[in-house]
């Protein structure tokens, strides 16, 4: 039987190894254009892997987070923030499950 | 030259006091985001306490995601690493860049420290500060913005719990949001990024369906389809190795030096 504190430490440990192992034993910066680019480009495409078909299973409807996503993409390529784009796709998912379906 | 890293100095006691300030809007993103990644933890079967420990100990909000989906399916421990290790291989890269801005005479300790809460936004005020990085600004940060971060996700996650269903399906999303107000703006002004994004929403949607490949499970999907993708964008369009990492989030905005 897996337990969920151990996956939360191994988590942490992880993501603290990530941090520390530069500041103490690496120390010199990454040179190679690959490896910098490919550090670069990594937080974009997770984000969007993990974002989307995954946004659509979210809701009880899968129509009201694929509009959320529409919506969410719409808003934020129209230059809202962070917490405004958080609200919209909310507000979206409420609205569709309640008054349109 | 500021060689002295004890807090009785009246210098590093300033310093201190300064981070706690240029972290309060930091603090206040971040209540909202762990918020969201709280109903997130909730609807993956986690209580208040457990999404507490995720935040206090790992401070990622892609990372925490990555690692609470897997929780969700109980999937092998392999798979946890992997996946944290992927969503949070940026910090690598920042942590690299606060490494050059480090006295070589500060105490071993201090890099132990201030290396636990290296997130975009810590990193983006601690690099902006001039001069060697003083610890005792980043832990005054540290502060303000890792509670901000830990009793948010524990709060989402018991509101998941107390909140009707119709609410909680809503607030499901938010964290989605935020993703995507943070992916679109470099997608906007950087056409590589642009397509690598629809790319990626492509290839998960086809990863999902397709025979073989969808019936590995979500983490492994998001493990190989970053490696290819990301490898495949740093292969046929390198950045210049010239440009700044510009790992910041949206909302916040650069604080004004005081």
């Amino acid at each position: 039987m897996r337990n969920i504190y151990i996956y939360i430490l191994i988590m942490g440990g992880v993501s603290y190894l990530i941090r520390v192992l530069p500041v103490t034993i690496f120390r010199k910066p990454i040179k190679s254009p690959f490896v910098q680019s490919f550090l670069y480009y990594v937080p974009y495409v997770t984000l969007a892997v993990m974002t989307f078909p995954a946004i659509v299973h979210a809701t009880q409807s899968p129509i009201a987070g694929a509009a959320a996503l529409i919506a969410g993409l719409i808003a934020s390529w129209l230059g809202a923030g962070l917490f405004p784009v958080s609200v919209i796709c909310c507000a979206v998912v409420f609205i569709t499950e309640h008054f349109i379906l | 030259m500021n060689t002295n890293y004890s807090i009785r100095t009246e210098a590093n006691r300033k310093a201190f006091l300064l981070g706690m300030r240029h972290a309060v809007p930091i603090g206040t993103g971040y209540f909202a985001v762990s918020f969201g990644l709280g109903i997130t933890a909730h609807n993956a079967g986690m209580n208040a306490l457990q999404s507490f420990l995720v935040s206090f100990l790992c401070n990622a909000s892609a990372g925490e995601y990555a690692g609470i989906r897997v929780i969700a399916e109980l999937s092998p421990y392999i798979e946890v690493v992997l996946v944290t290790l992927i969503a949070n291989a940026r910090y690598l890269l920042m942590s690299l860049s606060l490494s050059q801005k480090m006295d070589p005479d500060m105490p071993f300790v201090h890099r132990l420290l201030v290396a636990y809460d290296i997130t975009d936004e810590l990193f983006g005020i601690n690099i902006a500060r001039p001069g060697y990085l003083n610890p005792w600004y980043a832990y005054g940060a540290y502060l303000v913005a890792l509670p901000s971060w830990a009793f948010g996700t524990m709060l989402g996650a018991v509101a998941g719990e107390i909140l009707p269903k119709a609410a909680v399906s809503a607030l499901s999303v938010a964290l989605y949001g935020m993703f995507i107000a943070i992916i679109v703006p470099p997608s906007k002004k950087d056409r590589v990024v642009f397509g690598l994004v629809a790319v990626s929403f492509a290839a998960s949607w086809a990863a999902s369906r397709l025979p073989g490949i969808s019936a590995l499970s979500e983490g492994s999907r998001t493990i190989i389809l970053t490696l290819i993708i990301a490898s495949a964008g740093a292969y046929f369009f390198p950045k210049k190795p010239q440009d700044p990492p510009q790992h910041k989030l949206e909302s916040q905005k650069e604080p004004e030096n005081a």
